[in-house]
């Protein structure tokens, strides 16, 4: 099988597996300790692919999800304000993996947190309330404690996956 | 996982930490309830007054007995509705989707908030 299609057959996979991941999320009760407060279980896909194929395919993925998600479930509100999480929380990502001094675990838990944090700092922008920032520290510490879990996740994942590589 | 990202892991986790004593959470009996919608103010309520207040049709909230909360709302992830009941001042509930904020604050600090300049 030549290497493009393989990518491109990788991609298609992955970018369903986190529509999927996604809509089982948002089947979850919410647990509403905390507004904002989400599980990012669809993040697994995102960082086995940043791990795969880089920075840009994850970004498309991210993209192509965050854009499905929002029209089979959502609208147009929600959409901008998954972008402004998802997109917050891949840059960082890419930028802590760049250093390589960092694991799966750390990109996926500085994935996590800056996801919150990016989604908190635009919603406080749209109701222009900054009493909102109460919640930071919490929301930063359920992205620790998610990202930490798929991290964990990811590196046994990706263990397994290298036999099909 | 690496011992790098360990102390990344504890370095987030200590800074959210410290990030709890900026945020003075005030945990006096709050007086009022401060409505604003947009970013514009809606309305100020006294809190020892039970009241129901419909806030534009799109969301409803309760007073009773100096607590507020969110009965109803009409978007679909109804997270203000599910939150738990105000008494404190500084405590918020935010419909994200109707841009509603409910915050409860002193009588003294009905003064508008700052703005975020973004």
């Amino acid at each position: 099988m030549s290497r493009k299609i393989k990518k491109i057959t990788y991609l298609g996979l992955y970018t369903a597996v986190a529509i999927l991941l996604g809509y089982i999320e948002s089947l979850l009760p919410v647990i509403t300790a905390v507004p904002g407060m989400k599980i990012g279980l669809a993040n697994l896909a995102i960082v086995l692919v940043l791990y795969q194929f880089g920075p840009l395919a994850a970004f498309m993925v991210q993209i192509v999800r965050i854009l499905a998600v929002g029209f089979l479930f959502g609208n147009l509100f929600g959409i901008a304000f998954s972008l402004a999480g998802g997109m917050s929380s891949l840059i960082v990502m890419t930028l802590i993996k760049h250093q390589t001094v960092f694991g799966i675990t750390g990109v996926s838990v500085a994935g996590g947190v800056t996801h919150n944090i990016g989604q908190i700092l635009i919603a406080s922008a749209l109701v222009k309330n900054n009493q909102i920032m109460y919640y930071l520290p919490a929301l930063i510490v359920t992205g620790v404690t998610t990202g930490l879990l798929i991290g964990l996740l990811c590196m046994e994942i990706r263990k397994r996956l290298y036999k099909y590589d | 996982m690496k011992k790098r990202d360990i102390i990344l892991i504890t370095a987030i986790l200590a800074a959210a930490f410290a990030m709890t004593f900026f945020v003075n959470r005030d945990s006096t009996e709050g007086e009022s309830l401060r409505i604003t919608v947009d970013g514009k103010e809606y309305g100020v309520y006294r809190l020892d007054r039970d009241q129901i207040i419909k806030i534009n049709n799109t969301n409803t909230c309760k007073i009773q007995e100096g607590k507020v909360w969110m009965v109803r709302a009409d978007c679909p992830d109804q997270i203000c509705v599910h939150h738990k009941p105000l008494d404190h001042t500084g405590g918020s509930i935010i419909c994200l989707p109707n841009r509603v904020s409910m915050t409860i604050v002193n009588s003294r600090q009905t003064d508008t908030p700052d703005t975020i300049v973004s």
